[in-house]
């Protein structure tokens, strides 16, 4: 038992860090990762480019995947050792994630080889960028309820209907699309799913307001959007499989929630005054720092074992399901504890407070950690069914063709 | 990376789960439950002799030599099956104490009964209701006797020997006591756990054989440290167990026409359950890699795999009960079981609270906060 690398895990380490450190620049200690921190700053797409590029070209993107979808043929745990060692270094290659982890992925499973020889190589040099056109108003937990409408027109289909919660549509060339091709069968059996270039005519972009303030995703309007038909991906009538391929990708990434962690809680409760001296010293707030900590240490030892079994060669046990519903709760439970201990002073934002602000910035961006890829509720049903072989619930709209099914008031 | 047991003591952890299954069904603790004897005298004779409690004692003193880790393996199937015998007072503390801080003569005299299982080892420390922070004992030796009370030992009616933790001053801070021996009186105590045995004693100049290593109270927390480890596999052995029992009977018992397990109260309940036992677990692996490597984090490990096992085995094993309905509060179903042996457990070697202040301290003093190592 032991927490080393084997030599050729090393070996790959140092082979990405000597790439890194010739190509980025390394995290400030103590600095912590924000949400989408930096992503909004003047020129970060293009700085985010360049860097994809170089990394592309020196072999760091789709690591893991076979060389026929154009990867490298290396093993899942050099993937991670990558992502490990990134993380210590101030890129944004988050932003090129939906194109290289989801799209391509499903593409290279369901799609033509025409397509896979169109669309991958661009996808991972980043000279493309993508987004995922899933969600819609009446369709988020339920995705499978979506109502956007996909109808034949001669060798294309017309898209008509309404997206939701979509990133980076504005400047995104294309998008992955789930659409209801037949509303006359259960709503599972009647979905397609299609490539859809951005800049086709009829699609509006509308920037969403989020509780934040700042707008990190979108509502898209399709209005008689024609899609040919040779941009479909798999079976006609097969979408919603299709997508359950592309959440796959989108839910087994092992991840945490950025933030202020408790190293953030333990800087503050060094810095701030309560009644009897500084925070550290009370008792009641060594008990909070012992149970977050704790909390934060099993998240990381969930991540090792499901690592471990990457390093073996073998899948990652049940175990990860946990880690994205605990670790977006965990990052609400202590903020809310560091803004408490804040106290009169805690609305305050920005550089004036403690830690550079980063309690109240993640009050306003942490209910979206528990909403996206999945809420904290249907996670937890994953883990039931999946994990724990609990039945599903009974559905109402079982068998129903999709036309027929109830609707509230509310989409 | 290598995060998990090598593979033959997942193989020891296959065949203590079969030997359980087949010797301490769930009828084993009743038995203990429902009767006055004190623990499965049987059933640790088959221990003793599957060579379990020298698991941990190299060859050279009678053990088996497999190390801490094969004792943690050992723990989890223990705690899994309520196991109503005395191995964690004797292997986790009796036996560790004498390993760590024991001269050569103590070892050579006693580790071989404690591997053979011939005799019964315990650990008393705690003298009172409160804190079992060892500055404050009052118990003392003065020239070689034990003068002093505890509540509660442990396995205290039923050991043979004892690892008795006194307020040692600039000498020893643990002493062998035969608890056989003169100057030594035990009464059973009654407890909410009858499955395992716990005595109050009081030692009135009984023979004490200081351990040389226990030089501060700093050492009898050492002990401690090490015994949270194994002891916290066997509460993550017995919060599975409770989860299993939950499961099955979630897929069972059918209400308002469908099974309990179909509603998202039960369901999610389920998934909370799961997240506890896996989230402790993952602690106790981290600490079973620093009693394996004796790392100098293992304070730190220990209170993490300690604080999880006590946090998942009080939710999983009351939330078993709330799973079963009315059911659960029956003498006849087994939930209880957990319940009582989960708790049990979370107050031998002081309550959660301790540990926590204990991590903090451990963290201060070492001025991090430990995410960046490791």
């Amino acid at each position: 038992m032991d927490f080393d690398d084997t030599p050729d895990e090393a070996a790959f380490r140092a082979k990405v860090r000597a790439f890194l450190d010739g190509n980025a620049e390394r995290r400030k200690p103590g600095e912590v990762e924000g949400y989408r921190r930096g992503q909004d700053t003047p020129g970060a797409m293009e700085r985010a480019k360049d860097f994809q590029r170089r990394k592309f070209d020196a072999g760091f993107v789709g690591i893991h995947w076979p060389a026929e979808w154009g990867g490298q043929g290396g093993t899942p745990i050099q993937h991670v050792i990558y992502n490990q060692e990134e993380a210590k270094y101030d890129v944004l290659s988050g932003i090129f994630g939906i194109g290289i982890n989801l799209a391509q992925p499903t593409i290279c499973t369901w799609g033509t080889p025409e397509q896979r020889a169109r669309f991958v190589k661009p996808a991972m040099r980043a000279d493309e960028v993508w987004c995922q056109l899933f969600s819609e108003p009446g369709g988020g937990s339920d995705l499978a309820a979506l109502r956007t409408r996909a109808e034949r027109d001669g060798d294309a289909w017309v898209i008509n209907g309404q997206k939701i919660w979509n990133s980076g549509a504005h400047y995104s060339d294309f998008g992955i699309l789930v659409a209801r091709s037949n509303p006359d069968v259960p709503k599972h059996e009647g979905l397609s799913f299609f490539i859809l270039d951005m800049k086709t005519p009829g699609i509006e972009i509308r920037p969403i307001r989020q509780v934040s303030g700042s707008s990190h995703f979108n509502e898209v309007f399709f209005t008689d959007v024609r899609i040919p038909d040779s941009r479909r991906v798999g079976p006609v009538g097969a979408g919603w499989k299709v997508a359950l391929t592309t959440l796959m990708n989108e839910r087994h990434g092992m991840r945490d929630a950025p933030g202020p962690d408790v190293a953030e809680l333990f800087r503050l409760a060094q810095e701030i005054e309560l009644e009897d001296g500084l925070a550290i010293d009370d008792s009641a707030v060594q008990e909070k720092l012992a149970e977050f900590y704790t909390r934060s240490q099993a998240l990381k030892f969930t991540k090792f074992r499901g690592i471990t079994a990457l390093s073996k060669g073998q899948t990652p046990g049940p175990e990860s399901s946990i880690i994205k519903v605990v670790a977006a709760n965990k990052l609400q439970d202590i903020l809310a504890y560091g803004l408490d201990m804040i106290g009169m002073a805690g609305p305050a934002m920005g550089d004036l407070m403690p830690v550079a602000g980063i309690f109240e910035e993640a009050l306003l961006y942490s209910p979206a950690l528990r909403l996206a890829g999945g809420t904290d509720e249907i996670m937890k049903n994953i883990i039931a069914e999946r994990v724990l072989g609990l039945p599903q619930d009974p559905r109402a709209d079982k068998g129903l063709p999709f036309r027929d099914i109830p609707t509230g008031a509310r989409k | 990376m290598n995060f998990e047991f090598p593979d033959e003591l997942l193989q020891l952890r296959d065949q203590a789960r079969r030997f359980l299954a087949d010797r301490c069904p769930p009828s084993v603790p009743r038995r203990i439950l429902d009767t006055d004897e004190p623990y499965a005298a049987d059933l640790w004779r088959g221990i003793a002799e599957m060579g379990w409690t020298g698991a941990a004692i190299p060859e050279e003193y009678g053990g088996v030599g497999l190390g801490r880790l094969a004792v943690c393996v050992l723990a989890e199937e223990l705690g899994r099956a309520v196991a109503p015998v005395p191995f964690s007072s004797s292997v986790y503390l009796a036996t560790e104490a004498i390993l760590l801080f024991g001269s050569e003569a103590q070892k050579q005299t006693w580790l071989p009964k404690l591997a053979a299982g011939e005799i019964i080892g315990t650990f008393a420390l705690a003298e009172r209701p409160g804190s079992s922070d060892p500055r404050k004992l009052t118990a003392t030796v003065a020239p070689g006797r034990l003068t002093g009370t505890k509540l509660a030992v442990p396995d205290g009616d039923i050991a043979d020997i004892a690892v008795v933790a006194v307020n040692g001053g600039s000498g020893a801070w643990l002493h062998l006591v035969d608890l056989r021996a003169a100057g030594v009186t035990r009464e059973t105590v009654a407890t909410f756990d009858p499955t395992r045995s716990h005595a109050r004693i009081v030692f009135s100049g009984a023979e004490a054989d200081p351990l040389p290593g226990s030089t501060g109270p700093e050492t009898v927390r050492t002990v401690l440290d090490y015994a949270a480890v194994p002891m916290a596999f066997e509460q993550v052995g017995g919060a599975q167990a409770a989860l299993d029992m939950a499961n099955a009977y979630a897929k069972e018992r059918f209400a308002f026409g469908r099974p309990i397990g179909s509603f998202q109260g039960i369901k999610h309940k389920l998934a909370d359950m799961y997240i506890q036992v896996e989230l402790a677990r993952s602690n106790a692996y981290y600490g079973a890699w620093a009693v394996h490597t004796s790392a100098s984090e293992l304070p730190i490990a220990a209170s993490v795999a300690r604080i999880s096992a006590c946090e998942a085995g009080w939710f999983v094993t009351k939330e078993n009960i709330q799973t079963h309905g009315g059911m659960g509060f029956t003498w006849q179903m087994d939930c209880h079981l957990y319940y009582r042996r989960a708790k049990l457990l979370s107050l031998a070697l002081g309550g959660a609270r301790e540990w926590k202040h204990r991590l903090v301290d451990e963290l201060r003093a070492r001025n991090t906060t430990g995410l960046e190592a490791a």
